[in-house]
């Protein structure tokens, strides 16, 4: 099951105009493994993230899960099906949840299984049912987005994420726009998605939970990553000067 | 001559005849004003350069002459290069065409304003350009324009009194029918106006329950 190239990011570079917000980076994720990605703001988390599936394109490098090379170079036409075909594959849970206010939770869960997988009124509905009961919403399956607390939308943006079977998670601060009480309910979800292997690439502020549940944590700092290791390491025992810095001001302890 | 209502009620039948196609009228140029409000909004944004130049002109043309002018054209114009619509039919064209460019413009700039990460959203889940578009940015920028939108199908309902130039036995021509044997144009042209209001009043109902129903999918 491990120890086997998943996720794989070869010399990965990418600039807006002059400004280079990606430089050199390498990261190969194996199956199950889960990666935390910290750093401060403005340092390029969210790119190197959203270039996973190309939806921030890299300027230059590669890109590949398992043995498909996700920014390859294509015509136009081509190009949108094989990302459309990838991104199958990926999930991605952003901060502000990015729900579809005008359709219900079924609604939301089940507008992509239908459309790209084609499945029938009733398995959609089954599909949606699990997935909800999953992350602890079954009762919410009729309700508009509008009516759910925000805890309650991003464990619903998991749910619809997870409906495409996807090979990987992508989650891009999943929990910042939350109310602290409402974090922990959305980190139970992560974590129980760890217990059951997912592969998982975690962009957050959150020390103690990368800390609880990662396998490694990746410092990145000016478009390059600094340093990275197991957490017990990156958190206790850093190497670099920028880390310890880092660390200092968003450790909690 | 003072006024005299009592000859109204003989002229009943032809006044709710003239009331239904109003409504007729109303009903499939609001439609074709919706639909084709978003394939022009479509067109406009994301049409190919060679498709949204002409449609650029087509919607100056619509938007800058008169309404009246259009359904001469359509009607009698047409015929001279072969094109011999029935009066119903050029009148619901051209009162489509004229709101669906008006509808176009408002539904242009609620597709604009959808959040980027509901395109986000959708692509990231594999949806196509189009999917996203057709299930994710139009059904919410509908949704948005739905109050303004709501007040151009009043405006058409109003409007569709200029089909009687082009002999549609609508409400107007059928009060004027009335008028033109019993010489009361007070009394019809009320009636009529009448009607309109009633039409109105049913039409708003129907919007504000629209708007009620969609309030909740925001
Ligand atoms: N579309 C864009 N155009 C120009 N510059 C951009 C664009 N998107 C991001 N950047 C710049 O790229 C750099 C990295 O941004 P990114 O969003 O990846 O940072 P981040 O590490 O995710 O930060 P945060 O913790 O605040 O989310 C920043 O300097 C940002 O200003
Ligand atoms: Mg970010």
């Amino acid at each position: 099951m491990t120890d086997q190239a998943f996720v794989t990011i070869r010399n990965a570079a990418k600039s807006y105009g002059a400004l280079e917000v990606l430089k050199d980076i390498n990261l190969t994720v194996n199956r199950g493994q889960i990666v935390a990605i910290i750093g401060p703001s403005g340092s390029g988390k969210s790119t190197l993230l959203r270039a996973i599936n190309e939806l921030d394109p890299l300027t230059s490098g590669e890109v590949w899960l398992e043995d498909v090379q996700i920014n390859k170079k294509l015509p136009h036409r081509q190009y949108e099906a094989h990302v459309n075909q990838v991104r199958q594959d990926i999930g991605m849970v952003f901060q502000h949840f990015n729900l579809f206010p005008h359709l219900t939770v079924r609604g939301n869960i089940t507008l992509a299984p239908r459309m790209l997988k084609g499945l029938s009124e009733a398995d959609a509905d089954k599909l949606a049912e699990e997935q909800l009961a999953k992350v602890g919403l079954s009762e919410k399956i009729d309700e508009y987005p509008s009516r759910l607390s925000g805890g309650q939308k991003q464990r619903v943006a998991i749910a619809r994420a997870l409906a495409m079977k996807p090979k990987v998670m992508l989650f891009d601060e999943a929990t910042s726009a939350l109310d602290p009480e409402l974090v922990e309910e959305v980190n139970l979800v992560m974590k129980q998605l760890a217990e059951e292997h997912m592969t998982m690439i975690i962009v957050t502020h959150e020390m103690d939970f990368a800390a609880s549940v990662c396998d490694r944590v990746l410092f990145m700092d000016q478009g390059v990553v600094v340093e990275e290791g197991p957490p017990s390491v990156i958190f206790h025992d850093p190497k670099e000067e920028r880390t310890r810095n880092f660390l200092r001001k968003h450790l909690s302890r | 001559m003072g006024l005299d209502f009592t000859v109204v009620p003989s002229y009943f039948g032809v006044l709710l005849m003239g009331a239904g196609w109003t409504i007729a009228i109303t009903i499939c140029a609001g439609l074709l004003s919706f639909f084709g409000g978003i394939v022009f909004a479509v067109i406009a944004l994301y049409g190919h350069w060679s498709l949204r130049l002409p449609f650029r002109g087509f919607a100056f043309l619509f938007m800058g002459t008169p309404l009246l002018l259009q359904l001469f054209l359509i009607y009698f114009g047409l015929i001279q290069i072969g094109i011999d619509l029935p009066a119903f039919v050029a009148g619901v064209i051209g009162l489509g065409l004229h709101f669906a460019v008006y509808n176009s413009e408002l539904i242009q700039a609620s597709i604009l304003a959808v959040d980027k990460g509901q395109y986000e959203g959708a692509r990231t889940l594999g949806l196509s350009r189009g999917q996203t578009l057709r299930k994710v940015v139009i059904p919410q920028a509908v949704r948005a324009v739905v109050p303004p939108m709501g007040n151009n199908m009043i405006a058409l309902l109003k409007d569709s009194a200029l089909v009687s130039v082009i002999g549609v036995m609508e409400l107007t021509l059928a009060a004027q029918q009335a008028i033109s044997r019993t010489y009361r144009p007070f009394e019809f042209y009320l009636a009529a106006a009448f009607c309109y209001y009633i039409v109105n009043l049913a039409l708003e109902a129907g919007l504000r329950r629209l708007e009620r129903r969609i309030a909740a999918s925001r």
